[in-house]
C-alpha cells in the first residue's frame, strides 16, 4: 500500500502513530513491509491456504463473534442435502460438469428455499441456441448478493446441525491447519499463529481490524476467492458494518471505482445492473422478473433501470415501447479484454478503442495482445505519449525477431492525443465510494482533449452522419439523449451537466436526492441509481471540501460517497440487534427509541425508521422484506454471507488451489487447478507450462509475480515520458534473492534473462534480502520480482514482464493470472531476432509443451 | 561573521523556519524529490541504475536538491542490539563498475552465498523470524536536504553576496548574482550545495524562499503524504522533535535519535535537522559535521604573524645585504 498508493498510506501511518499494529503479507518486503510491524513472505498464489487456516483458527479457538455471527450472517442457515463439499470430492464441489468447465448450482442452495439457479445463469437460462458460456455475473454483485430462491431458509440458531453453514464452514476448514499452512504457504507456523493471534485479539465488540488489498488478490484463476476468503474472517470476527473494520479494494487507477460504478466493462450497465443476454424473446419485464431478488433493495431494479433508460432515451422511452429496452446491446457471450484479444486473432473483431490503455505491454501475455490487434482493421490509440500500443507495428518486438513485417500488417492506427486531469473538469471515485470532484486548472496543449470531448464529439458527428438513416438499427443511436453544453475555445461538454444526467430528475427536471424516489412509471430518469443524490439540490455534492477539523470524524461533508452520501456500508452491524452499539468505542450508528429512529455519526444504512424490532409481513417484497436486524440490505436474505449459495462461477467456498503454473503440486486435492479457470491455451503464443511433479516441471523452477513501483505508473504511460519520474527508476530490473544469486550466478546490477513458454525478456538484476527464499513441502524455492512498468518507448525503457506472463482467468471476472507464475533466470542478455524467438521454442521442448500442457486438471 | 548566526526573531523578522524530517515514518515514495524539481523547476539529472537499493538519484547535488536514501539491513525495527549496515552487498563497488561492460555492468558477484547470511539477532515481540532463520528486515529511508546551518560555510566563503541569510534564517544562493567561483563548494561539510557543470553557477535548496515569502510551506513538505518532512519554526519542530524520540525509546526503538538539532554542535545547529533510526554515516551524513570556516580567524591572525614575520626577516636579510 505504501508502495503503490502512498499518498492512502499516510491514514495508516495515523492508525499506527494512534498504537494500531500493522500486518504486512506479501511474498516481497516492500516499502509497506518496511513500516509494518509484521511482514510474512509467503509463496505466491497460496492466500487461500494462508486465510484459510486463520479461518480455521477462528474457528477452533472459538474466536469468532458469536452475537454478530448468529444476528447477521447466514452461519445459522441450513444447506439441502444435496450439497458436497471440495472434502467430500477431493477438491471439486458438487455440480461440476468438467466438459464445459461449469458448475450447476443447484445443489449449494438453502433447505428450505424454491432452489433457482444463480443469477448469473439464469438470465443464460432462456437461451435457445447455446452459443454463449462462461460470462459470470460475478461483477453484478458488486453493489450486492446475487439472487437465492423465495421462502425462509430453515435455520439453526445452535449452529449445530451438521449441515448448518457453520459446521460446513468448519468442515470445510478443519485440515487447513498451521502445519499445513507452513507446508503450503512457506510462512513457519510460530509467525503464522501470531498473525492469528493478532488478528483475533484486535476484534470484537470493542476493537475491529481492516483489511486492505490491492491487484495482488484479483489477479489470481481463484482471485475473487481470495477476497471471499478475507470476507469470511471479517464477517467471522464482527469486522464488517462496523469503524475501523471493512475489506478495502486499493484500486489500480485513480477512478478505477468509478468505472466500475458506471463500468467500462462489458457485463453491467451503470449501477451494477446487468447487461442483457441476446435471447431471442426477453423483454423488459422477463428481464427485471429473473435478475431482481424478491427482498431487499435489488428488489426495486426495475426502478433502476427504467430510470437509466429514460436517462439513455428520454421522450423517445415510454411505456409502450418498453423505454427503448430493446435499445440496449445485447452480450453473446464473454467479451471481457482477453476474449476481445481471441476474437481479433479469430477474425471477428475488427475495430479497437484504447484510452488510456497500454495493452502491448501493459496486459497479460503482450505478444498476444500484439498479434491480437495486428489482425484488427483500426486501431484508436488516446494517451498522453505515444506507447507501445500505438507504435507496436513499426518498432514492436515482433518486428525485431521478423515474426511480423510492417508490410504485412493492414491494421489502420489513429493516435489522439489526450489531456491530463489537470486539464479537464470531472470526479474521481476512490475505493470508499467517495466521488471527489476536480476543476480544470489549465487547457490541454494542442490537439490533446478530453475523453468526454472525444466521445461527445464523436456521438455527435455519428449522429448527423446518420441524421437522414430510415433504417431501423440507428434508431437507437438517433433516439438517444445526447444534448450537453460545450464551453470554451475547445467546445468542451459541460462536465456538471454529465453529473446532473447521472444524478437524475423527475418529470419536471427537478434534481433528485435519493434513489428511493426512482419509479418504475419512467416518470425519473438517472443515469446510475447508486449515484443518485451526489447533485442532491442542483448542488455539486461531490465538490464539497469542507475541513475535517470543521466536522464530526466520519466527515461526510467532504465529497460525496455512495450510496446516499454513507461512508460505511451496512453500517446497520455496527449496532446490536436490539440497536445499540457493539460498544461505546466502535458506536456509529444506533436506534433512538425515543425519536424512533436510526441515527448516529454516519449516515445509517438502513431505512431510517424501521425499528430493531421489525418482522416483516407475509409476502412482502423489497425492503419492506428486511427485518430489523438484516443489516445487509443490499442481499437477498439481508445477511452477510458465509457461504455463497448462488453468484459466483466457481464454488461457494474458497479452497485452496495452485496457480496455472506452479513449481508445487497441491498438497490438500488431487484436483490441482481451480476446475473451473478460464484457459485459453490454442495458440503456440498462450502455451501454459507443466506444474508440480508433472514431467518438464523443472524447467521453470523458479515463481515470478508482476507489480508496480512507487516511482511509475502501470504501463508506464504516465510516468516512462516524464524525466522527474523515470530517473527515479530508469530502467526495468528483476528482484532476486543472493541464494537465488548464488544458484544461478546473476549478479548485482548485472543482466538477467527470464524465459517462459510465451516469451523471453532481459532485466537488470537487484540482488536483495527483500526477497527470501521460503521452505515449501520440504524444499527450497525462490520467486522472483518482475515490476511490470517498462516497454522500449518513452525515456526510461526496458522489456516488458507481460512478455512472460499468459493469459489464463479468473472465471468470474475473466482478469488475468500475474500474481503467480512460473519462469527460468540465467546470467546474461537475452537473444536478440530469430535466435529470440529459437530461444522460446527450445524451452517449450526441453518442459514437453504442447497445447495440452496445463489444461487438465 | 561565523558567529553572528541567523539573525534573531525580533520586530522585523518572522521567527527562523526549518525543517524537521522524521525518517521513522518516511515511506521512500520520493514525493518530496519531484515535487522539489517541479516547484524550482530543477533539470533531471540521467537515467542510472544504481543498484543502490531503490536509490537512484545517489546524492544532493546541484540537481538534486532532496534526495532520498534507502538503506537495506538485516535487523529488526524495533530490535534494541545495533545490526549490521547494509555490508552484505557492496553497493558502492558495485556502482562504480556501472557500464564497464555491456553484458555485465557490475564487477563481479556481490552476493555472499547462504553459509554466508549473519546469525540473527534477537526478534521482538512483532518481530518473528523470517522463514530462512534471518531475522526480519530493515529498510531505511530518509530524505535529506540542505541543511541550513546556523553557522553557515557557504554563506561565509562567498565572495559576491550570492548567497545570503533571508528574513526566516534560511540560507539562499541568488542565482544572479552568483558568478560560479565554487568557493562555497568544499566549504560545505555536508556536501550539499555543487556546480552545474554546463552554467558554473552553484544550486542548492533554497527552503522554497518564494514560497516561504507569501506564507507557504515549501514544495517538498507539501508534498511528502506521511508528514516525514514537517516544515515550521525551529523552536516549535524541536520541541516535536524531542517528544518524538521520546516516543520512539519508549516504544522500544532505542536507535531513534536526532541529528543536526543541537545548537551546540560544530555548525550551531541546522535549520533542518533530522531523525534518524542508525548512526548517521549510514544515510551517509558526517557524524560530527563542523563549519569549515570555524578556525578562520585564528587562521588568519597566524597567517598574518606569519607573514610579518616573514616580511621582517626578508627585510632584515635585505637590510644586511645592503649594508655589506
Amino acid at each position: 500500500m505504501a508502495e503503490c498508493h502512498p499518498v492512502g498510506f499516510q491514514w495508516v501511518m495515523e492508525a499506527k502513530a494512534r498504537g494500531a499494529k500493522l500486518i504486512h503479507v506479501d511474498p516481497r518486503f516492500t516499502r509497506t513491509s518496511a513500516l509494518a510491524d509484521v511482514h510474512v513472505p509467503l509463496r505466491a498464489g497460496t492466500d487461500i491456504a494462508f486465510l484459510g487456516g486463520v479461518i480455521n483458527y477462528v474457528l477452533e479457538h472459538e474466536k469468532y463473534f458469536r452475537d454478530y455471527v448468529l444476528a447477521y450472517t447466514n452461519a445459522a442457515a441450513v444447506l439441502t442435502d444435496e450439497y458436497r463439499d471440495t472434502e467430500d470430492l477431493d477438491g471439486v464441489f458438487s455440480g461440476l460438469d468438467p466438459e464445459s468447465r461449469t458448475y450447476d448450482n443447484s445443489t449449494w442452495q438453502y433447505e428450505g428455499l424454491v432452489v433457482e439457479a444463480a443469477s448469473g445463469h439464469r438470465d443464460q437460462e432462456p437461451r435457445t441456441n447455446g452459443s454463449f458460456t462462461g460470462a459470470a455475473r460475478g461483477e453484478s454483485h458488486g453493489s450486492g448478493g446475487a439472487t437465492v430462491g423465495e421462502g425462509q431458509p430453515r435455520r439453526d440458531d445452535t449452529l449445530t446441525h451438521p449441515r448448518c453453514v457453520f459446521q460446513v464452514l468448519r468442515r470445510h476448514y478443519a485440515r487447513y491447519t498451521p502445519e499445513l499452512v507452513e507446508e503450503v504457504c512457506g510462512v513457519p507456523q510460530q509467525q503464522f499463529l501470531e498473525v492469528c493471534r493478532l488478528l483475533t485479539d484486535n476484534s470484537g465488540r470493542d476493537r475491529t481490524t481492516a483489511f486492505a488489498y490491492a491487484v495482488g488478490w484479483t489477479q489470481h484463476t481463484v482471485g475473487v476467492q481470495y477476497i471471499r476468503a478475507a470476507s469470511i474472517l471479517q464477517t467471522l470476527l464482527g469486522n464488517i458494518g462496523r469503524p475501523g473494520g471493512g475489506i478495502l479494494a486499493l484500486r489500480g487507477h485513480a477512478s478505477i471505482q468509478g468505472s466500475t460504478d458506471i463500468p467500462t466493462l462489458f457485463n453491467l450497465l451503470p449501477g451494477y445492473i446487468p447487461m442483457p443476454y441476446a435471447h431471442k424473446a426477453e423483454d423488459l419485464e422477463k428481464f427485471v422478473d429473473a435478475l431482481a431478488p424478491r427482498k431487499g433493495y435489488w428488489g426495486d431494479m426495475r426502478a433502476y433501470l427504467v430510470s437509466l433508460l429514460k436517462a439513455y432515451w428520454g421522450d423517445a422511452a415510454t411505456e409502450d415501447n418498453q423505454f427503448c429496452f430493446d435499445y440496449l446491446p445485447r452480450l453473446t457471450g464473454s467479451h471481457s479484454t482477453y476474449d476481445t484479444i481471441t476474437a481479433q486473432l479469430d477474425g471477428v473483431c475488427k475495430g479497437y478503442f484504447l484510452m488510456g490503455e497500454n495493452p502491448a505491454v501493459g496486459s497479460s501475455n503482450a505478444k498476444r495482445q500484439r498479434l491480437g490487434m495486428a489482425a484488427l482493421d483500426w486501431l484508436v490509440v488516446r494517451d498522453f505519449s505515444l506507447v507501445e500500443s500505438a507504435t507496436w507495428w513499426q518498432d514492436g518486438p515482433e518486428i525485431e525477431t521478423g515474426e511480423l513485417r510492417t508490410e504485412d500488417i493492414g491494421t489502420e492506427v489513429f493516435f489522439l492525443p489526450a489531456a491530463a486531469h489537470t486539464e479537464k473538469d470531472g470526479s474521481f471515485t476512490n475505493t470508499q465510494r467517495m466521488l471527489q470532484w476536480h476543476h480544470q486548472a489549465v487547457e490541454p496543449p494542442g490537439d490533446a482533449r478530453s475523453d468526454l470531448w472525444f466521445m461527445y464529439h464523436l456521438g455527435r458527428i455519428i449522429r448527423n452522419k446518420l441524421a437522414t438513416s430510415d433504417d431501423e438499427a440507428d434508431r437507437p443511436l438517433l433516439d438517444l439523449n445526447w444534448q450537453y453544453p460545450t464551453k470554451g475555445p475547445l467546445d468542451e461538454p459541460d462536465a456538471e451537466a454529465v453529473l446532473a444526467e447521472i444524478n437524475g430528475h423527475d418529470a419536471e427536471g427537478r434534481p433528485l436526492a435519493s434513489y428511493e424516489q426512482l419509479r418504475t412509471d419512467g416518470s425519473t430518469a438517472c443515469g446510475c441509481w447508486i449515484y443518485c443524490g451526489v447533485r442532491a439540490d442542483g448542488v455539486n455534492q461531490s465538490a464539497r471540501r469542507k475541513p475535517g477539523t470543521e466536522q464530526n470524524w466520519v466527515a461526510n461533508e467532504w465529497g460525496w460517497a455512495w450510496p446516499a452520501n454513507r461512508r460505511i456500508l451496512y453500517n446497520r452491524a455496527s449496532a446490536d440487534p436490539d440497536g445499540a452499539p457493539w460498544s461505546e468505542r466502535k458506536a456509529l450508528v444506533w436506534w433512538d427509541a425515543e425519536q424512533r429512529q436510526w441515527t448516529g455519526h454516519d449516515i445509517p444504512d438502513f431505512a431510517k425508521n424501521k425499528p430493531p424490532d421489525y418482522q416483516p409481513p407475509e409476502r412482502s417484497t423489497g425492503a419492506e422484506a428486511l427485518a430489523g436486524t438484516d443489516a445487509f440490505v443490499m442481499q437477498a436474505d439481508g445477511k452477510a454471507w458465509l457461504y455463497v449459495p448462488a453468484g459466483l462461477a466457481d464454488g461457494p467456498l474458497p479452497t485452496h488451489y495452485e496457480a496455472q503454473e506452479s513449481p508445487f503440486d497441491n498438497r490438500l486435492y488431487t484436483q490441482q487447478r481451480n476446475p473451473v479457470r478460464d484457459i485459453v491455451p490454442t495458440r503456440p503464443e498462450n502455451y501454459y507450462q507443466p506444474s508440480g511433479s508433472a514431467p518438464g516441471a523443472g524447467v521453470f523452477p523458479y515463481i515470478a509475480t508482476t507489480y508496480r513501483l512507487t516511482e511509475h505508473h502501470t504501463a508506464g504511460g504516465m510516468s516512462r515520458w516524464q524525466p522527474y519520474l523515470a530517473e527515479l527508476q530508469p530502467e526495468f530490473f528483476c528482484e532476486v534473492s543472493p541464494e537465488l544469486a548464488t544458484e544461478r550466478r546473476l549478479t548485482h546490477t548485472g543482466w538477467a534473462t527470464l524465459v517462459t513458454a510465451r516469451g523471453v525478456i532481459e532485466a537488470r538484476v537487484l540482488v536483495t534480502d527483500r526477497m527470501a527464499p521460503l521452505t515449501v513441502q520440504g524444499r527450497t524455492v525462490h520467486q522472483i520480482g518482475l515490476p511490470y512498468h517498462w516497454g522500449p518507448n518513452g525515456y526510461s525503457t526496458g522489456d516488458a514482464a507481460n512478455e512472460l506472463t499468459h493469459m489464463s482467468l479468473d472465471p468470474n471476472t475473466h482478469i488475468q493470472e500475474s500474481k503467480a507464475l512460473t519462469c527460468d533466470i540465467r546470467p546474461g542478455r537475452r537473444p536478440r531476432g530469430p535466435a529470440a524467438v529459437q530461444l522460446v521454442r527450445d524451452y517449450r521442448r526441453l518442459a514437453g509443451i504442447d497445447a495440452h500442457t496445463g489444461t487438465q486438471r | 561573521m561565523t558567529e553572528q548566526g541567523p539573525p534573531q526573531p525580533g520586530a522585523d523578522h518572522p521567527p527562523r523556519m526549518g525543517f524537521f524530517t522524521d525518517t521513522s515514518v518516511c515511506i521512500g515514495c520520493k514525493a518530496c524529490e519531484v515535487a522539489c524539481k517541479e516547484w524550482n523547476a530543477v533539470p533531471a539529472d540521467g537515467l542510472e541504475l544504481t543498484g543502490m537499493s531503490y536509490d537512484n538519484s545517489r546524492r544532493l547535488s546541484s540537481d538534486t536538491w532532496r534526495h532520498v536514501a534507502f538503506i537495506e539491513q538485516r535487523k529488526p525495527l524495533g530490535g534494541q542490539e545495533p545490526g549490521v549496515s547494509h555490508d552484505n552487498v557492496d553497493i558502492f563497488r558495485a556502482a562504480a563498475g556501472l557500464g564497464v561492460t555491456i553484458a555485465s555492468p557490475g564487477p563481479g558477484a556481490t552476493a555472499p552465498a547462504p553459509a554466508d547470511a549473519l546469525p540473527g539477532a534477537p526478534a521482538g515481540e512483532t518481530s518473528p523470524l523470517a522463514p530462512d532463520g534471518r531475522t526480519e528486515l530493515r529498510w531505511l529511508m530518509s530524505s535529506d536536504v540542505c541543511k541550513h546551518c546556523t553557522h553557515a560555510a557557504c554563506l561565509d566563503v562567498c565572495p559576491t553576496g550570492s548567497l545570503f541569510r533571508t528574513e526566516f534564517g534560511t540560507v539562499v544562493v541568488q542565482e544572479d548574482i552568483c558568478n560560479g567561483c565554487g568557493y562555497c563548494i568544499p566549504a560545505c561539510p555536508y556536501g550539499v550545495i555543487d556546480q552545474r557543470p554546463d552554467d558554473g553557477r552553484a544550486w542548492k535548496c533554497t527552503l522554497c524562499y518564494d514560497r516561504l515569502g507569501v506564507g507557504a510551506e515549501p514544495a517538498c513538505a507539501k508534498a511528502c503524504p506521511t508528514d516525514s518532512i514537517q516544515f515550521g519554526p525551529l523552536e516549535q519542530l524541536r520541541e516535536r522533535a524531542a517528544s518524538r524520540v521520546a516516543q520512539l525509546h519508549s516504544a522500544g526503538v532505542l536507535d531513534a535519535r536526532l541529528y543536526g538539532e543541537d545548537p551546540q554542535d560544530g555548525v550551531g545547529g541546522d535549520g533542518a535537522f533530522f531523525l534518524l533510526l542508525d548512526e548517521p554515516e549510514v544515510y551517509g551524513l558526517p557524524p560530527d559535521p563542523v563549519v569549515t570556516t570555524r578556525d578562520l580567524p585564528s587562521m588568519w591572525r597566524y597567517a598574518a604573524a606569519a607573514a610579518v614575520t616573514l616580511t621582517a626577516g626578508v627585510a632584515v636579510s635585505f637590510l644586511g645585504r645592503s649594508h655589506r
